[in-house]
C-alpha cells in the first residue's frame, strides 16, 4: 500500500505449456509470489504482456478480472482461505455461484470434487472441524471444479507438515496427469522435485529454468 | 438482486452469523422502538395539553363589572356598575358582526333535591348561546332554549353528577326538582370534559332566575362569543372597542381601571399557541436526536461487519465474485435485516404505547400516546436508507480492495 512504486521483476520471459508441472521458486524478496499474483490476475502488470490461451490479458478492470479468474484459474493458498462459516461442501460450490450455476447442479459437481479429493465424508464440515490436510484438500476441490485451465498454488503446503504435504502433493500430480496445468509457487526443494519444471528466480529475474525429471510424491 | 440463489446465499450468511445479524439488527430495533416510545408519548404530553386547555371555547370573552375606583361625570367613586337585560340587547347589535352568540350568566348556589335527597350545587342562569362558550355537551335532552329564556319557564339542565347525586339510576328527564321553594322540570343531563366541578352545576334560564330572585333585569357578567375569523389581532381590537363603549354607555371614567373588566381567551390562546409549538418543538428534537442516533448506531455496525468481512470479500473476489455482486451482497443483506428488525421495532413500540394507553396521564400528564403509522414507516424507512447508505460506503472500498491484499494473512 502506499504510493512508493517498488519494480519487483525486473523482466522475465517464460512460457508454460500445457499439461506442465512447473514450480517456481526463490527466497523471500524474489518476486515469486509478485509473478503468482500476476498470473492469477490478483495484481496488475504495469510493462510487458501476458497470453493466457492465447487471449491476452491486458487492460482488466475488475469485473472482467474477475470473470477471467472464475473461468480461467483455479487458486490454491498456503493459508487455505476458505470460508470460514460455510461447510467444505458450500465452500467447494462458490465458484459455481458466481458463475451462475443452479443449486443442485453445482452441489452435486462439489459432491463428485469432493470425492476426487477423498473427503466426501466431509462434506457437511466447518472447515475448524477439519485438519490442515484436509482443509487444503478442499481448497483444491474448490480450486478445481470450474475446471480452470491453470491451477495456481501458493506455498501450498507451507502450513502442512511433511506427511500431509506429500499427500496433497500426490494429489497434484494426480491432477497434473489428467492434463491440467499447474504452476506452484514454494521455497522447498523437496516440493519442486516433484514438479516437471522448476524457475528458479532471484532478484526479479530468472536465475534458472530447467526441465526436472518428477519424483513420486508418495 | 432478486434471484432466489442471492436470497438464499443471504439467508445462509444471516443464519451463520447470528451475532453480526443480532447486533445491527438490535440496533436498528431499538432505535426505532425508542423513537416510536418518545414521539408518542410526546404525543400523548400534546394530548394532554388539548385536553386541559381547550374546555372552554377559546373564542370566548368574558364582561365582568366591579365598583369604580374614580368619581365621573357627577358619579361618585366606589359605585357598583350593573348591566340590565338591555345592555345585552344593546351589545349584540351594534356589535353584530364580532359577535356569534351572547349570554349573561348570573352565578348563584342553591339547595336543589329530589324525593329524599338533596344538596347544594351552583346555579347558573344562563342564555343558550352559553353552552357552547363551556363547550357543553348534552348527554340527555336538551339545554335551556330560546324559549325558556323568553317565557321565564322553571326549566332546569343538570351537570351529570348532580343527575347521579340525586337519581341514582333513575331517568331524570321530565321529572321535577325542588329548589329555591320551587318545583323546576328536568328538560336535560350534561357533561363537561372541564372536570368534576363543572359537573355539579345545574343550568336554569338567567329571566327566570331574576324573576324569583329579585325580580329585577339586573345582570353581573356577560360573556359573548366571538367570530373565530376575527383571528387574535381582531378580538383584542374588538375587545377595545366593546370596553370603550360600556365605559361610555355606564359613565366610567375611561381611565378607571375597575368598574368594568374584561377577560378575552384570545391573550390565553396566543400563550397557549407558543407554548404548544414549544412542545411540539421538543418533541421533534427528541425524535430526531434519537433517529439520529439510530441512524449512528447502524452506520458503526456496517462499518464494522464490512471490515470482519475483507478477508472473506477477499476470498469471494479472488474466486470470481465481480465488485457489483460483492456490493449487492453487503447491502442486500444490510438492508433485509434492517427492514426486518426496523418493522419489529415499529410494531413493538406501538404495542407498548397501546399497553401504556392511559395510565400515565394521572401522573405524568400523558395521554392516548400515539404515532401515526406513516410516521413510524417513514422513520424505518429513514434508517434503511442511512444503513444502506452507510453499508455502500465500506462495501465499495472492500470491493475495490485487490483480493490478494485482503486474504494475506496478518
Amino acid at each position: 500500500m502506499g504510493s512508493n512504486s517498488l519494480h519487483v521483476l525486473k523482466g522475465i520471459n517464460f512460457n508454460v505449456n500445457e499439461g506442465e508441472l512447473v514450480a517456481i521458486m526463490g527466497s523471500s524478496g524474489s518476486g515469486k509470489s509478485t509473478l503468482l499474483n500476476i498470473l492469477g490476475m490478483l495484481d496488475l502488470l504495469d510493462k510487458g504482456t501476458y497470453d493466457l490461451d492465447g487471449v491476452p490479458i491486458k487492460d482488466l478492470d475488475e469485473t472482467k478480472a474477475a470473470n477471467y479468474r472464475n473461468k480461467f484459474l483455479g487458486f490454491v493458498f498456503q493459508s487455505f482461505n476458505l470460508i470460514n462459516y460455510k461447510t467444505a461442501l458450500e465452500n467447494v460450490t462458490l465458484p459455481l455461484y458466481y458463475q451462475g450455476v443452479n443449486r443442485k447442479v453445482r452441489e452435486a459437481k462439489a459432491l463428485e470434487y469432493l470425492d476426487q479429493v477423498g473427503l466426501k465424508e466431509w462434506a457437511t464440515h466447518l472447515p475448524s472441524e477439519l485438519s490442515g490436510g484436509q482443509k487444503q484438500r478442499v481448497a483444491i476441490a474448490r480450486a478445481m471444479i470450474t475446471q480452470p485451465k491453470v491451477l495456481l498454488a501458493d506455498e501450498l503446503t507451507g502450513a502442512l507438515d511433511s506427511k500431509t504435504s506429500k499427500e496433497v502433493m500426490a494429489l497434484i500430480q494426480e491432477i497434473n496427469k489428467s492434463g491440467k496445468t499447474i504452476l506452484i509457487v514454494t521455497h522447498e526443494e523437496d516440493i519442486a522435485k516433484m514438479c516437471s519444471r522448476i524457475v528458479r528466480l532471484k532478484d526479479g529475474v530468472i536465475m534458472e529454468d530447467k526441465r526436472n525429471k518428477m519424483v513420486k510424491a508418495i | 438482486m432478486f434471484s432466489r440463489d442471492r436470497w438464499l446465499e443471504i439467508f445462509d450468511t444471516i443464519k451463520k452469523n447470528k451475532l453480526r445479524t443480532f447486533l445491527s439488527g438490535f440496533t436498528v430495533a431499538l432505535g426505532i422502538l425508542i423513537f416510536v416510545v418518545l414521539f408518542g408519548f410526546g404525543n400523548g404530553l400534546d394530548n394532554t395539553f388539548d385536553k386541559y386547555f381547550k374546555d372552554d371555547a377559546l373564542n370566548t370573552m368574558w364582561i365582568n363589572t366591579g365598583r369604580t375606583s374614580k368619581p365621573y361625570m357627577g358619579y361618585k367613586a366606589n359605585r357598583q356598575i350593573e348591566f340590565d337585560n338591555d345592555d345585552l340587547k344593546d351589545i349584540s347589535s351594534r356589535f353584530a358582526f364580532y359577535i356569534e352568540g351572547i349570554t349573561p350568566r348570573i352565578s348563584t348556589s342553591a339547595n336543589v333535591g329530589y324525593k329524599l335527597k338533596s344538596n347544594n350545587y351552583s346555579v347558573r342562569g344562563v342564555a343558550p348561546s352559553h353552552q357552547k362558550n363551556e363547550m357543553t355537551i348534552m348527554m340527555k335532552g336538551r339545554y335551556i332554549n330560546g324559549l325558556d329564556v323568553e317565557n321565564k319557564e322553571r326549566n332546569i339542565v343538570l351537570g351529570r353528577l348532580v343527575k347521579e347525586d340525586l337519581f341514582d339510576g333513575e331517568d331524570a328527564i321530565g321529572k321535577f326538582v325542588f329548589g329555591e321553594g320551587r318545583s323546576w322540570k328536568v328538560v336535560g343531563v350534561f357533561q363537561d370534559d372541564g372536570g368534576d366541578n363543572e359537573e355539579r352545576i345545574v343550568y336554569v334560564p338567567y329571566t327566570t332566575l331574576q324573576l324569583i330572585q329579585k325580580n329585577t333585569d339586573k345582570l353581573r357578567q356577560i360573556i359573548i362569543s366571538y367570530k373565530p375569523e376575527l383571528g387574535y389581532g381582531g378580538a383584542v381590537a374588538f375587545e377595545d372597542q366593546i370596553k370603550k363603549y360600556l365605559k361610555k354607555k355606564k359613565f366610567i371614567d375611561p381611565r378607571d381601571p375597575r368598574g368594568i373588566r374584561i377577560r378575552s381567551a384570545a391573550k390565553d390562546l396566543k400563550e397557549n399557541d407558543q407554548f404548544k409549538s414549544a412542545l411540539s418543538s421538543i418533541i421533534l428534537f427528541v425524535g430526531i436526536g434519537t433517529l439520529l442516533a439510530g441512524i449512528i448506531g447502524i452506520s458503526n455496525i456496517m462499518v464494522f461487519v464490512v471490515k470482519e468481512r475483507t478477508k472473506e470479500l477477499g476470498i469471494r473476489k479472488a474466486i470470481g465474485a465481480t465488485p457489483r455482486s460483492i456490493i449487492g451482497m453487503i447491502l442486500q443483506e444490510a438492508i433485509f435485516i434492517t427492514t426486518i428488525s426496523g418493522y419489529i421495532g415499529l410494531f413493538i413500540g406501538i404495542g407498548i404505547l397501546k399497553l401504556v394507553g392511559n395510565t400515565l396521564e394521572e401522573e405524568y400528564f400523558i395521554t392516548d400516546p400515539y404515532v401515526d403509522l406513516n410516521t413510524g414507516i417513514l422513520a424505518t424507512f429513514l434508517l434503511i436508507a442511512f444503513g444502506a447508505f452507510a453499508g455502500y460506503l465500506p462495501a465499495k472500498r472492500a470491493a475495490r480492495i485487490k483480493p490478494i491484499e485482503a486474504i494475506r494473512d496478518n
